[in-house]
């Protein structure tokens, strides 16, 4: 056979000497972007392990039902858990209604207006505020109408849903668009209204799509801390009331037990890691049970 | 009661008769709903810019005499905007080529039966909040780090970003950017993982067909197909890396220098880290002028961001 022109780098090289580096070259290259990706996952394996480790000492019957109100270096951190579920359920009752009816104009109602152009890119917008900016500007917000030395978990979910809003709307986007449109023209046929189609044809396909990527933007927003840093505030005692006092939570709780440890730092410590560890697990159940919902509960379209 | 205008048939009259007004009740009052969804979001947008200023305002026309450490705005904000790039560069530089070996080997090398696997165990590094990264990093990679510092102290010191002396806590600007590498890692790497699974197949087979390696295969066909793509993802990561808070304010430790050596004790702070840190603590002007500094990373990252997004929208036209 006779040897290609070596002008191309393809088929140019049938030959001993450059056909066994193009292979090293290969082989090598390979081994580098399997090295990467080992090297990529040695953080998260490392971090699940520690905080395994040093939040399991942590954990106990305490941690869960009592507050450190009044108990000297000790006492649990059940009103970080409370004031976690309060303030999620807020920014959950705030935010979906908005982004979901907020997807739907997007979806079913925009077409090529000018509205529509404009939401679309300032969601984008939304998707890069840095938490903190959002923590500030609810502080800014109720700042000017209740004084600056205010402190409320209202505040914490008004921060929380700049961020959540945003990422209800991109993935409920998502799941109604691939909605067919013969089912909605089906039930045009039918007479029904499309407020109604919306309501009974469209939102019941999308379920399931819906529903998990409310749960994956909770996932994403309970952990956050900076912008509950500056708007609800450290507290001691159990507070379940978000439109009055200050409001404590896991994540700032974890926080403010490493900075300001008490007496016995290695408790402190402890508890910070053991805060850590209920806020991963919450996390990788959201997460978990979201796949799960989208497996088993999503309408088979065809 | 109104017909509906297009109603020719027997059925479609009294159909439209019987609920006519009722109907174009229903759609025009849901129609409003989801219209004002809309625009609730581009209020709230408004407010954030509108309120942030407000606030920020009394910090700008005060003395510089009235406010934290007594200097000017801008030369309170200036060391801060240099640490947060300073943190933000070092993490891009680092996860992008890690991001596209990432994306590679999800997409091009793994088995396919536990590419679904890999791709969630990556996805899990973004789920991770932020606070637990600090603290890791703090207590954790910061000790273990602290022999590489000394390492490259004793070999690189020369270089302006090794010039030490090597801190003996972690706590340094070298270990803070290596936790937003961790963090920004998935984000850049999502990006080029789509882009690279749609790589044209045709090119992809055609190379292989030529006898290419896949290596080969790979660099002439996948990555100058992702290229663009990977840029804005870069940006993207850029941009979490910049408002990137928690992780920071832990492992960082802080004293008001401007420098590029990377592993001492002494580092600059960021804008998100200084707010968290001084924010609990401060009143009065104080607050107006951490408001302020908010502002400016707030601008900072709606660049980037939409610098990033205008180059996925140019190659999506194209």
């Amino acid at each position: 056979m006779q040897a290609p022109p070596e002008t191309n780098t393809l088929l140019a090289t049938p030959l001993g000497g450059r056909l066994w580096r193009r292979k090293t070259v290969n082989w090598v290259m390979t081994g580098l972007i399997v090295a990467a990706f080992a090297i990529a996952l040695i953080p998260l394996f490392s971090l699940l392990f520690e905080v395994a480790k040093r939040g399991i000492p942590g954990l106990s019957w305490e941690f869960f039902t009592s507050s450190p109100r009044g108990v000297i270096g000790g006492g649990g951190a059940a009103h970080a858990i409370v004031g976690t579920l309060v303030i999620t359920a807020v920014t959950a009752a705030i935010s979906v209604p908005i982004g979901i009816m907020a997807a739907i104009y997007l979806t079913e109602y925009g077409g090529k207006s000018r509205l529509r152009r404009v939401l679309t890119f300032f969601v984008d917008v939304m998707t890069g505020i840095p938490s903190i900016v959002a923590g500030l500007f609810a502080f800014a917000l109720f700042a000017i109408f209740l004084g600056p030395g205010i402190r409320l978990g209202v505040m914490g979910s008004v921060a929380l849903s700049v961020l959540m809003i945003p990422i209800v709307i991109r993935s409920s986007e998502e799941v109604l668009k691939i909605v067919p449109n013969h089912l909605r023209e089906a039930s045009y046929a039918l007479g029904t209204p499309k407020w109604r189609t919306i309501v009974k044809v469209v939102l019941p396909t999308a379920f399931a799509g819906l529903v998990t990527g409310v749960m994956i933007a909770v996932a994403r927003i309970v952990g956050e801390t900076a912008p509950l840093l500056v708007t609800t505030g450290v507290v001691d005692s159990i507070n379940s009331n978000p439109f009055e006092g200050r409001m404590q939570n896991l994540a700032v709780y974890a926080y403010s037990e490493y900075r300001t440890p008490g007496v016995m730092k290695q408790a402190s410590y402890d508890r910070a890691w053991a805060a850590a560890l209920t806020l991963i697990a919450i996390v990788m159940i959201l997460n978990l049970a979201a796949r799960f919902v989208y497996r088993h509960y999503r309408t088979e379209i065809r | 009661m109104e017909l509906h205008p297009d109603t020719t048939t027997n059925a479609g009259q009294l159909l439209a008769a019987a609920s006519g007004g009722e109907r174009r009740r229903g759609d025009r009052i849901f129609s409003n709903l989801a219209v004002a969804a809309g625009v609730t979001i581009l209020l709230l947008l408004a407010g954030v810019a509108v309120f942030l200023l407000i606030e920020a305002l009394p910090a700008v026309t005060a003395d510089a005499a009235q406010l934290p450490e007594g200097k000017t705005l801008v030369d309170y904000i200036a060391p801060l905007a240099f640490g947060t790039v300073l943190a933000a560069s070092i993490a891009v530089l680092l996860a992008v080529p890690l991001a596209i070996a990432v994306a590679l080997f999800i997409s091009h090398i793994a088995p396919r039966r536990i590419v679904l696997a890999l791709g969630f165990m990556v996805d899990l590094l973004a789920a991770i909040p932020s606070i637990v990264y600090g603290l890791w990093g703090i207590f954790v990679l910061g000790p273990a780090a602290v022999p590489v510092l000394e390492w490259l102290e004793a070999k690189l010191g020369f270089l302006p970003f090794f010039a030490g002396p090597a801190s003996s806590t972690g706590r340094t600007m070298l270990v803070a950017g290596l936790v937003l590498t961790v963090m920004i890692l998935p984000i850049v790497s999502a990006v080029a993982r789509e882009v690279f699974s749609q790589a044209p197949r045709k090119l992809q087979e055609g190379a292989l067909a030529l006898g290419a390696t896949r290596w080969e295969m790979i660099r002439m066909t996948v990555l100058p197909f992702g290229k663009s793509s990977i840029i804005s993802g870069a940006m993207l990561g850029l941009g979490r890396a910049l408002g990137e808070t928690m992780a920071v304010t832990i492992i960082l430790s802080v004293s008001g220098v401007v420098t590029f050596n990377l592993i001492s004790q002494s580092n600059p702070s960021t804008i998100a880290a200084n707010i968290a840190l001084d924010f609990p603590e401060s009143s009065g002007l104080a607050v107006n002028t951490l408001i302020a500094s908010g502002l400016v990373l707030f601008a900072i990252t709606l660049v980037t961001n939409l610098a990033a997004r205008a180059i996925i929208a140019r190659q999506n036209i194209q």
